[in-house]
């Protein structure tokens, strides 16, 4: 498998204050679909923004497909904690939109935004604005959104989070078949044991102050996965271990 | 109270208020002693102070209206293009802020001579007063608007590679709509009001035949009482309008998108 995601001794601290992130390494293959999970402030979404190239290293190396990160390439999309749509354009118009800033022609942005809506099962909702669709509508737009460009590298940092267990539940399960469809490496920001177990094959688990990688887990449950993997004892075990690292790594105060 | 209810004292209310306000002025009239009455004209004699002096109330309206529109599309522009100026950084904003209050606290009252001498007195004047009235709530809104972009939105057109002249066009310009439309109805509820006072200190009769403020002058020199209260309320229905243009303006092009058009309880 070739490496997509090569971080070496990783440190950063923003501006002259404490170091935010600090020995990280860890290689990315793939195909991956890597969690990383921990304490809020632990730094994963710094080294997402790291790896995208929207923040440089304070110390370290870090190569994207063998080069430097840089933003504007192709290769890597990205999906935030809020949607971030804008709200002015239509759900389609919205997915074009990296498209359209790289300059592809109306009709090709077309035929790609239509696809993408497809493929996230939003197709009808094309012509609406993102205030006339729900929370996980809004969510599905944009991943269709970060997949138009048809990335090697997905960034999705927490995208669930604001959404209830139903509706986060089955949009694990269509990411997954995302997945499967367009075989990018993703990297997923949680603070979901459950939901890094069920996505992941990889979950790399986090300390705070400053933020280091302190256990890798390999998940070793089979794909595709459902409901049916929830309710597994392999499933449960896992959590139950990842759950009991992450504790251990953070204990509470007294 | 019931919906139906609620519907009839809404349109109720303000028609009562409305024969109150006429019952209070008829009353203060009739307190008057008939050498004083000339002070406040009854309303019939307003109405009919609009229509004997309707096609020269028309033609004031016309020129303070041209006035008006003059100041307040020089002021958007001008605005816009200082505020993309002004959102470039905090240091930019430290530099000009001071200029613009300072330019923004001086009184018209004041300036209006000044500009009488650079300016022809009349529609280059009434325009340039008009200007500056209008011109710093669209700058100062349209500013804020510009550097509140959402800063995950700025981040996500930096990952795509967007370009600066992108980013303005696609990003900040449409986020700082609905910014630019607050400072453009403030300035919508000014600029009449900039123009007829425009008009009132720097207006001419030469070639156009003077605005409503300079209107309101000769009537005043004329002591035609009920023909200044028909200038008065011609200028209150000029502001109307232009407000209102302003307020449907920015309901066309913000409310299939923004929610401030969309309330829950609405």
């Amino acid at each position: 498998m070739p490496t997509m995601v090569d971080l070496n001794d990783v440190a950063k601290r923003y501006g002259d204050g404490p170091l935010v992130l600090d020995g990280v390494s860890f290689r990315a293959e793939k195909g991956d679909l890597i969690s990383l999970i921990g304490p809020s402030g632990c730094g994963k979404t710094t080294l997402l923004r790291l790896i995208a190239g929207l923040s440089p290293l304070s110390a370290g190396s870090l190569a994207v497909e063998g080069r430097a990160p840089s933003i504007g390439s192709r290769e890597i999309a990205c999906v935030f904690q809020d949607p971030t749509l804008l709200p002015w354009l239509t759900i389609q118009k919205n997915v074009e939109l990296p498209l359209r800033l790289r300059g592809v022609s109306t009709a090709e942005r077309e035929i790609v935004a239509q696809r993408m809506l497809s493929l996230v099962r939003l197709s009808e909702c094309a012509q609406r604005y993102p205030r006339q669709l729900s929370g996980g509508q809004r969510m599905r737009a944009s991943i269709a959104r970060a997949l138009s460009l048809s990335p090697d590298i997905l960034l999705l940092d927490e995208p669930f989070g604001a959404l209830d267990e139903m509706t986060r539940a089955h949009l694990n399960e269509e990411l997954l078949d995302i997945h499967r469809q367009e075989a990018w490496t993703g990297f997923f920001v949680t603070h979901s044991v459950a939901e890094a177990v069920f996505l992941s094959n990889r979950i790399l688990i986090m300390r705070a102050n400053p933020g280091r990688i302190i256990h890798e887990i390999s998940v070793d449950l089979p794909y595709p996965r459902t409901e049916q993997t929830r309710e597994s004892g392999a499933f449960l075990s896992l959590v139950g271990r990842v759950s009991s690292l992450l504790r251990a790594a953070e204990p509470l105060p007294a | 109270m019931s919906k139906p209810g609620k519907r009839i004292l809404t349109f109720a209310l303000p028609a009562i208020a409305g024969i109150l306000f006429l019952a209070v002025w008829y009353g203060v009239r009739a307190m008057m002693s008939e050498d004083q009455k000339f002070l406040l004209p009854s309303p019939v004699e307003v109405l009919s102070a609009f229509g004997e002096h309707r096609s020269v109330l028309l033609h004031a309206s016309l020129n303070t209206l041209e006035g008006a529109l003059i100041g307040f599309s020089a002021a958007i522009v001008i605005s816009l293009l200082l505020a993309l100026v002004l959102s470039l950084s905090p240091l930019v904003r430290a530099s000009l802020y001071p200029y613009l209050m300072l330019l923004q606290m001086t009184p018209v009252i004041v300036i209006a001579p000044i500009i009488l001498q650079w300016a022809r007195p009349g529609l280059p004047s009434v325009s340039i007063i008009t200007f500056l009235i209008c011109f710093f709530p669209l700058v100062v809104n349209t500013t804020q608007g510009l550097i509140s972009t959402d800063r995950n939105l700025v981040d996500l057109f930096r990952l795509y590679g967007a370009n600066k002249r992108q980013e303005i066009c696609l990003l900040r310009l449409p986020a700082a709509l609905p910014y630019f439309f607050t400072g453009l109805r403030i300035a919508a509820t000014l600029g009449p009001i900039g123009a007829i006072m425009g008009d009132f200190t720097a207006g001419s009769s030469a070639g156009d035949g003077g605005g409503l403020g300079f209107q309101a002058i000769i009537f005043s020199s004329q002591l035609k009482m009920a023909a200044l209260f028909a200038t008065a309320m011609t200028g209150c229905l000029l502001g109307f309008v232009f407000v209102a243009g302003v307020v449907f303006l920015g309901w066309w092009t913000l409310h299939h998108w923004h929610d401030s058009y969309h309330r829950a309880d609405s």
